[in-house]
């Protein structure tokens, strides 16, 4: 069966006063159905506006998808009409933000915003809509559902409020459900509550998921396979046993060894990736990671600073690939 | 406990802040208050740090900033060497602060945007009557070698850098003035994780050197696990465990801090698969009306119903300096 949603050298750039922002350059996944990919990075690297341009949300001007396509069930959304997308959206993707309170109308009942979407997509009457939003309430453990969906946005707290934006998405049975950076602002114990409540969605929907984060350590319990980011490339991709067990790009590596652990042996100096975050802005000649990647520094290798890698195999595992002129683990270049 | 007096740095005793709720418009009446800080006892040792978790609004900023008396204390006592801050005022409290900085959590905010990074780290020097003319610059050059940014950045703004560079000059101007006892008050929660690692670093580097004394706040457990010789965990104004780092993430005694740990994720998918996380229903209470009896007892797996929700649990040794208040532990 072919994938549920197959991304290929996407581009999505940004015509600013500075210059062009070269925000995603080229990347490529799949998800399969039922899977959860996991996209990792940190801020600025790409991911929002990754997953923004496969939604057909890019805010234009400024911004412009310049090349790619996104196969969703075999058909590209490129290429979609606007009406098409819409439908799309609203039914079968669903995506999820950071900040609950950029998607929720203050002035409109938590009730009204999810049946109005029941009664728009679903053509459910008003009765009907109403039943089936407390359902959905209940399913993502609103206490007292039924007592709350009155109750406006500010009523509930950053986790509830959370929780119903699940609520909100789950309504129309989407294929995919996109989720960036949902717990980013929660507190551990809220944000275990949320992602306990959308693993047991998920394999009850059978549901794709794409999850964005920038922490390793909810990517670990959550996807199956997962895609690090880096300056608008993907750098590395592997299934998340491979990720973890042998890491490849060095990149992956700096940021497993810059994260304390809670299960470290005992207090050890954490090792940082040195420099700063790149700018997108201009063309990039060469890796993007070079001019912080220890190996590059240590091998004086010159291919890395004039040609960019592409994913390549790696390790033992299938399907892993990363992007680096270097082999780490057997520690010489390609 | 069973330190050494001279050993202690900072002494805390029923440390409480209320915050308190008015009404009208004219003629204010209180009509409530927000408990942020309700009752903490705790001592701080000399050269070691002391970690502060706990969940946003159980009143971890306000405990640091009642220390150093940035908020005077609704009730209780802070000493400072012996010295009870909360009686001294004026001149020599003002000389006082000098050896006791804090680093904010957010570099874009505590940086003053109209001053260079050279008046901005300079100016508690000139204050402080610790350098003048010249010397103020040679001494902000250095410091900012020791922060690892480069000298030449005296003249720029802090718009110009990033956020782990803007960090970084906060904690040369915490720095620059010698001090004996730093409040961290989430230095590295608003950092990029490869970022958040070069600041720890840093912060362990400086601690070494000048033989510092943190307070380190944070809500990230693998951080203050990382950084930490001791860990208080706190819950709604209360502090609910305390004790050594090893001891505390091997043996957690209090509920909350076991379901806090067992939240935190692992990178690693392994582990992942076999944990076993203990899920906390519901939120944190509102702190102007905390719950009877133990704070976490609304939400505690264990509760015991006509003891937890009616009485409060005493904060205790448990054995080998292992503090808890919690009625299950005895
Ligand atoms: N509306 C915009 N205008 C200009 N640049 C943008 C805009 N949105 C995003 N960018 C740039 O695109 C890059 C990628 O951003 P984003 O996808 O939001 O990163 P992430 O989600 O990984 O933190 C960044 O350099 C960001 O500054
Ligand atoms: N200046 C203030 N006035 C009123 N309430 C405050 C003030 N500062 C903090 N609070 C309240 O006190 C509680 C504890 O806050 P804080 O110490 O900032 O928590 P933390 O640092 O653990 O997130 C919160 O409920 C907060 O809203
Ligand atoms: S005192 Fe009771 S309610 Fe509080 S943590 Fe212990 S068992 Fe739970
Ligand atoms: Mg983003
Ligand atoms: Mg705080």
């Amino acid at each position: 069966m072919a994938p549920l949603l197959q991304v290929k050298g996407l581009k999505t750039q940004f015509f600013t006063q500075d210059g062009i922002v070269h925000a995603v350059d080229g990347i490529s996944y799949d998800v399969e159905e039922g899977e959860t990919l996991g996209i990792v990075g940190e801020s600025g690297c790409g991911k929002s506006v990754g997953v923004l341009s496969v939604m057909r949300l890019i805010p234009t001007p400024p911004g412009k998808i310049v090349a790619g396509e996104v196969l969703f069930q075999g058909r590209d959304m490129l290429k979609m009409s606007e009406e098409e997308v819409r439908q799309i959206r609203g039914n079968q993707m669903a995506m999820i933000f950071q900040d609950p309170m950029t998607s929720l109308n203050p002035v409109l009942t938590i009730g009204r915003q999810i049946s109005e979407a029941l009664e728009l997509h679903l053509n459910m009457d008003k009765n009907q809509a109403r039943t089936r939003t407390i359902e959905l309430l209940e399913m993502v453990n609103i206490p007292g559902a039924a007592g709350r969906v009155d109750d406006y946005p500010h009523q509930f707290s950053g986790g509830m409020r959370q929780r119903v934006m699940i609520a909100m998405a789950l309504s129309c049975n989407p294929k995919l459900l996109i989720a960036d950076e949902p717990t980013t602002a929660l507190d551990v114990t809220i944000q275990a509550q949320f992602v306990d409540i959308v693993k047991r969605l998920r394999d009850e929907l059978s549901m794709s998921v794409i999850w964005i984060t920038h922490d390793l350590g909810i990517v670990a319990g959550l996807a199956q396979r997962v895609a690090v980011m880096y300056a608008g490339h993907i750098v590395e991709m592997a299934s998340v046993k491979d990720l973890y067990r042998e890491p490849s790009h060095p990149y992956t590596l700096g940021l497993l060894g810059s994260i304390p652990r809670l299960d470290a042996e005992r207090r050890s100096r954490l090792t940082p990736i040195e420099g700063l975050p790149p700018d997108l802005v201009g063309e990039n000649r060469g890796c993007p990671f070079a001019p912080r990647c220890p190996y590059q520094k240590e091998h004086a290798i010159e291919r890395c600073l004039q040609e960019n890698p592409q994913l390549a195999p790696v390790g033992t595992g299938l399907k892993h690939q990363a992007a680096c002129w270097f082999d780490v683990r057997r520690g010489m270049a390609r | 406990m069973t330190v050494q007096e001279q050993d202690i740095l900072v002494r805390v005793e029923g440390l409480k802040v209320h915050f308190p709720i008015t009404q009208g418009i004219i003629f204010q009446r209180q009509i409530g208050a927000v408990q942020a800080v309700d009752g903490l006892d705790f001592a701080i040792r000399r050269g070691e740090t002391l970690g502060l978790v706990g969940e946003s609004g159980c009143g971890k900023s306000t405990t640091g900033r009642a220390i150093l008396q940035l908020y005077r204390p609704t009730a209780g006592n802070v000493y400072f060497e012996g010295e009870n801050l909360c009686q001294v005022k004026g001149e020599k409290l003002r000389a006082m602060r000098r050896r006791m900085q804090m680093i904010f959590q957010d570099p874009y905010a505590s940086l003053n945007p109209r001053m260079t990074i050279g008046s901005i780290i300079g100016e508690p020097l000139e204050v402080h009557g610790l350098a003048s003319g010249a010397e103020v610059k040679e001494r902000v050059a250095e410091l900012l070698e020791v922060v690892g940014l480069n000298s030449y950045f005296i003249n720029r703004y802090p718009h110009e850098f990033s956020g782990g560079q803007r960090q970084r000059v906060g904690i040369a101007r915490a720095v620059a003035v010698n001090p004996d006892f730093i409040v961290c008050d989430e230095p590295v929660s608003a950092l990029d994780v490869s970022i958040q690692a070069q600041i720890i670093n840093l912060l362990e580097d400086l601690q070494a050197r000048y033989n510092l004394t943190y307070l380190f706040i944070a809500h990230d457990l693998s951080v203050v696990r990382h950084i930490s010789d001791r860990v208080a965990v706190m819950y709604l104004g209360k502090i609910v465990e305390l004790t050594d780092r090893a001891e505390l993430y091997e043996k957690p005694l209090h509920p909350y801090t076991q379901a806090l740990l067992s939240a935190v994720p692992i990178p690693d998918p392994e582990i992942e698969e076999r944990r076993r996380r203990i899920i906390l229903t519901g939120d944190v209470p509102d702190p102007s009306h905390p719950p009877k009896g133990c704070h976490f007892s609304t939400r505690c797996p264990v509760m015991i119903p006509g003891t937890c929700d009616a009485q409060e649990p005493e904060f205790k040794d448990a054995g080998g300096n292992h503090w808890v208040a919690c009625f299950r532990v005895s």
